[in-house]
């Protein structure tokens, strides 16, 4: 992109992005600020945008209320478990339909597609017996599992367009080298499929993290996520949007901090093979 | 591996010590203030039975209540204590899902007031014990009324409330008469339209189970709903549950609300209200000659699931949440006002707690409301503002969006009926009622 | 290039994922049907009877199932509509040279990692509600009347929560794809006299559409089963507006309890969800083997 721009027209382009962008990150912004005010003086109308009295007896109030760290750590454990899993399994089933494709690659894919289309209500009372039978209820374990199946196919998917995209000739090339399945796979392949799997690794780190039915429904006490913070903040008997800004705050903090400090990484990886 | 060891011997010696020293019990529970301040209070609970550990599941109603029931009914044993109203208590004692309470006579069942205690009972066995207890009132602006030059009768009449809500209305200042729920829901506006057709002489089925939205007394009472809310209530009223109308009264922008009698506590509260001085109670309105007025009966309680494996431990907890010992704990730390209201008679005849606003007018809606025979008419089911029956949850959201349609303009209140009838008449052949 | 050798390897390493999904797919599924045809209720005791097809009667005759049918299209068309015309211009923008382009797709970014019900929350009550949300006051700081989206257009303010929910997304899809757009090829089409239009709609846009039918696949996946935005904001009403297929599931499954209701309903959603998908891999084949 090497155009002459004029300073004036970078100036004037410059304005537009940003405004825009301030414009769809707003919505967030006033969350957190309104975490900051009094009950009475987050739903006042005027809004007050910074001129408030700044407190912070919601988190207080949310830190003494529920155990955060818990519910915080139940998230770590379920989205970075089933991602990592998934991966396990879907990197061989990607390599294996990137590199030798069959006749039926295309049907297989897509057939793995079409589990997700499975909407999930219509399936709960099935899993949640299956869960109860199996003792897998309130633990991490079962959401871990049930995350798995759920993501893999965009996992498989997403690693596939990438893996794709590795020129089979190096893969000739080191095979002429006299180089065996294993290390075509270890010296070759995945220093050049990293950038994919990682971007993998963070896109579903952000969907099992926001996955909000299967983690409300299938936990009580002990290995309910962060969605189920946030549900016992929703809706209560009287005022509530500063503490429930306060707990969405906590909620969405770390995924977001994650998602901005790696967002070069996630999308290098994040062209589902739509860069040719 | 070495940590992971550690971790499992760390694991196993927890649980080991556990089982000898001490129970746990999970609690599901609502997200509302006075279950909240109970987690507070947890301190006195430990202190009297240290050998008992509670694990709390706070979540908001409708969550709460997908979740409970379906661990109730695949008997999954999640929870030790759940926390259900009197909808759900009738069904699943029926259900045989409920331990039945039996309490020592220092638990003094015979305080609980007759209302809620028949609300939570099923043939005459007491199956939840109720934490606190609700009827409806009307609520108003002391000063809104005064300039209006109107007194508030403490029973007014439909025809009072419209002439009031006309009065005090100022669009301009951003004032509404009257807000009243609107967002559909079996819990929202359906339970205040049912209790509001209770007191014009309608019924939701006759003995037969069949539906009466066709009858004359629906149309009377839609139509006055109607006409308060699109003419006096305030804009989006169709999305307004109670918590939206909470926030709409605290901000001084209601002349008038017909709501929960819990809510008292919260309007009259001069931290979070800025109308906290000028707010006035009265009976929930009837018809001229009418017997039946608009309120209705509610109850957060306590249950037991048949499946618990705690059976003992829940019981001694239910005891003391629900015990007078509770109340006067609550009303030492954070006073009268803030207790858990309508469960107990001795409450109301506390001489302190009489000092509170709100305390008469809450006894007197909760004693009017009968949950045996709530409709003029006789009706073959219980519940004042629900009928209790398995399918009501889903018949009284459906019925809920047709009203809610109405409020939005979306179709007229004949269409609203016209399609409720027909709704429910389906939902009722499918489930077998009609024959 | 594929031995015999490396296809068993390869048969070898797809399987524990094919094994899985297909557990994952019959498991549930055959309960779900064997459940579609039993008069199940979860909060009604006794023996569930074989009903035969009377489930799938009452799903496919309620009067709402039409309405849920067309809205879960327009919702899913709607915001598809919304991101990728959104996206391709918020990407054109951030693809030219600016101050701060780190911050600024940083900000366009965040919304994608807020979950489904804090956003829905955040909207309904900070932004949308018509008396103390913000635009509300907007709209009164003009002197107009408030709009109430929530009532009068409860499926167009779904599709906005849920457009920028997924904005960020296809912006950031396509603007990957952008940057990989060959610089020479847009001078060489300069050179020769094309004014910025003709290069979009004659560069640009084709060099796009690859990215924009993985925009469209993926989305589509989450947009079929739209569901808690639905259940915060306006609980699929006023009347039917906002009822989507997932939530008239939702509500027979888990309202009334009516597990064998739900199972035909979900399994009807299955249907068509499977039709919309052979029809978008028709379209995908066709765009992503070229």
């Amino acid at each position: 992109m090497a155009r002459r721009v004029t300073t004036r027209r970078r100036l004037i382009v410059t304005a537009i992005a940003w405004v825009i962008a301030f414009l769809i990150f707003f919505p967030i912004l006033y969350t957190v600020l309104t975490s900051f005010k009094t009950e009475g003086e987050a739903v006042s109308v005027p809004p007050h945008f910074l001129f408030f009295h700044w407190t912070l007896e919601n988190y207080i109030e949310v830190n003494a209320r529920s155990d955060y760290f818990l519910h915080f750590w139940n998230s770590v454990v379920i989205s970075v478990g089933s991602t990592v899993i998934g991966l396990a399994i879907a990197i061989p089933a990607a390599w294996s339909m990137a590199f030798v494709p069959g006749k039926q690659t295309k049907n297989v894919l897509m057939w793995m597609l079409s589990t997700k289309m499975l909407p999930p209500v219509g399936v709960l009372i099935p899993i949640y017996l299956l869960f109860r039978d199996f003792g897998l209820l309130d633990t991490r374990t079962g959401l871990v599992i049930i995350l798995t199946l759920i993501d893999l196919p965009i996992i498989i998917w997403m690693l596939y367009t990438y893996f794709k995209e590795i020129p089979g000739e190096i893969l000739e090339a080191a095979r002429m080298d006299g180089a065996g399945l294993r290390d075509e796979i270890l010296y070759v392949l995945t220093p050049m499929a990293v950038p994919g799997i990682a971007s993998t690794l963070l896109l579903n780190i952000i969907l099992a993290w926001n996955e909000a039915f299967w983690t409300l429904n299938l936990t009580a006490a002990n290995a309910a996520p962060l969605t189920a913070f946030i549900a016992s903040y929703s809706s209560p008997e009287g005022l509530f949007y500063a503490k429930l800004s306060a707990a969405s705050t906590m909620a969405i903090a770390p995924i977001v901090i994650l998602g901005w400090f790696s967002q070069k990484q996630l999308v290098r990886g994040l062209t589902f093979g739509a860069v040719k | 591996m070495t940590v992971r060891a550690l971790m499992g011997a760390c694991a196993l010696g927890l649980i080991a010590g556990g089982a000898m020293a001490e129970t746990t019990i999970t609690v599901a529970t609502v997200n509302n203030g006075d279950m909240i301040r109970m987690q507070g209070m947890m301190g006195d609970f430990y202190k009297l039975h240290p050998d008992i550990k509670v694990k709390w599941v706070t979540m908001e109603e409708n969550v709460l209540r997908q979740k409970v029931t379906t661990d109730v009914a695949t008997k999954a044993g999640q929870y030790d204590v759940m926390t259900i109203g009197t909808y759900e208590v009738p069904i699943w004692a029926k259900q045989g899902w409920l331990v039945p309470l039996k309490f020592p006579a220092s638990y003094d069942v015979n305080d609980l007031l007759p209302a809620i205690r028949k609300g939570l009972s099923y043939k005459g066995t007491l199956y939840a014990a109720p934490f606190y207890g609700e009827s409806s009132m009307v609520m108003y602006r002391t000063d809104l009324m005064k300039k209006a030059g109107l007194t508030m009768p403490e029973k007014p009449t439909w025809a009072f409330i419209k002439k009031a809500a006309k009065a005090m209305t100022d669009k301009k200042d951003g004032i509404y008469g009257i807000c009243l729920r609107g967002k559909a829901g079996w819990g929202e506006n359906i339970a205040l339209i049912t209790a509001m057709s209770n007191s014009f002489g309608a019924r939701w089925f006759n003995e037969k189970w069949q539906p009466q939205f066709d009858t004359k007394p629906w149309k009377e009472t839609l139509d006055t709903y109607l006409d308060l809310m699109k003419n006096y209530g305030p804009p989006g009223a169709s999305s307004n549950g109670f918590n939206e109308n909470l926030a709409l009264f605290q901000q001084g922008k209601c002349g008038m609300w017909i709501d929960a009698t819990v809510a008292a506590s919260f309007v009259t509260n001069p931290k979070d209200s800025k109308v906290a001085k000028d707010v006035g109670f009265a009976m929930a309105p009837h018809k001229q000659g009418i017997d039946k007025d608009a309120n209705w009966l509610w109850s957060w309680a306590l249950a037991i699931p048949a499946g618990t494996k705690q059976a003992k431990a829940a019981e001694t907890f239910v005891e003391w949440a629900t015990s007078k010992q509770y109340t006067e704990l609550v009303a030492k730390k954070d006073g009268w006002a803030n207790v858990p209201p309508g469960t107990r008679t001795s409450l109301y005849k506390n001489p302190d707690y009489a000092k509170v606003p709100f305390a008469a007018m809450t006894l007197k809606s909760i004693e009017k409301a009968d949950p045996e025979h709530p409709t003029v008419k006789p009706v073959p089911y219980v519940g004042v503002q629900f009928v209790a029956i398995p399918e009501f949850q889903g018949l009284g959201t459906a019925v809920g969006q047709q009203f809610s349609a109405a409020l939005a303009g979306r179709e007229t209140g004949a269409q609203a009926l016209k399609n409720a009838q027909a709704l429910t008449t389906r939902e009722m052949s499918k489930a077998g009622y009609i024959k | 290039m594929a031995t015999k050798h490396s296809r068993a390897a390869a048969r070898l390493m797809i399987s524990p994922a094919v094994i899985l999904l297909l557990g994952w797919m019959i498991i549930p599924l055959s309960m779900t049907i064997y459940f579609s045809f039993l008069n199940y209720n979860l909060v009604i005791p006794g023996p569930h009877n074989f009903i035969g097809f009377r489930n799938y009667y009452y799903f496919l005759t309620d009067p709402a199932f039409g309405t849920a049918l067309v809205n879960t299209l327009v919702l899913v068309a709607g915001v598809l509509l919304i991101t990728t015309i959104g996206g391709t211009l918020l990407a054109l923008l951030l693809d030219q040279p600016i101050w701060g382009q780190g911050v600024v797709r940083v900000l366009v970014i965040a919304p994608f990692f807020v979950m489904p019900t804090v956003s829905a929350l955040i909207w309904k009550n900070m932004f949308m509600n018509p008396v103390n949300g913000i635009f509300a006051w907007i709209a009164q700081s003009f002197g107009l009347q408030p709009f109430d989206f929530l009532s009068q257009a409860p499926l167009f303010s779904i599709i906005l929560i849920v457009a920028w929910q997924w904005l960020p997304f296809a912006t950031l899809i396509l603007l990957t794809a952008l940057q990989s757009l060959d610089s020479e090829q847009m001078e060489a089409a300069e050179m020769d006299g094309a004014g910025p239009v003709a290069r979009f709609v004659h560069i640009t846009v084709p060099h796009l559409s690859r990215a924009g039918t993985v925009v469209i696949l993926i989305q589509t996946i989450f947009l079929l089963s739209v569901f808690a935005e639905i259940l915060v904001t306006t609980n699929g009403g006023p009347g039917n507006a906002s009822t989507n297929l997932t939530y008239l599931v939702y509500a027979q499954s888990l309202l009334q309890f009516d597990v064998g209701g739900g199972s035909a309903g979900g399994l009807v959603a299955v249907v068509l969800a499977n039709i919309v998908a052979i029809f978008l891999m028709r379209m995908i084949g066709k765009n992503l083997d070229a």
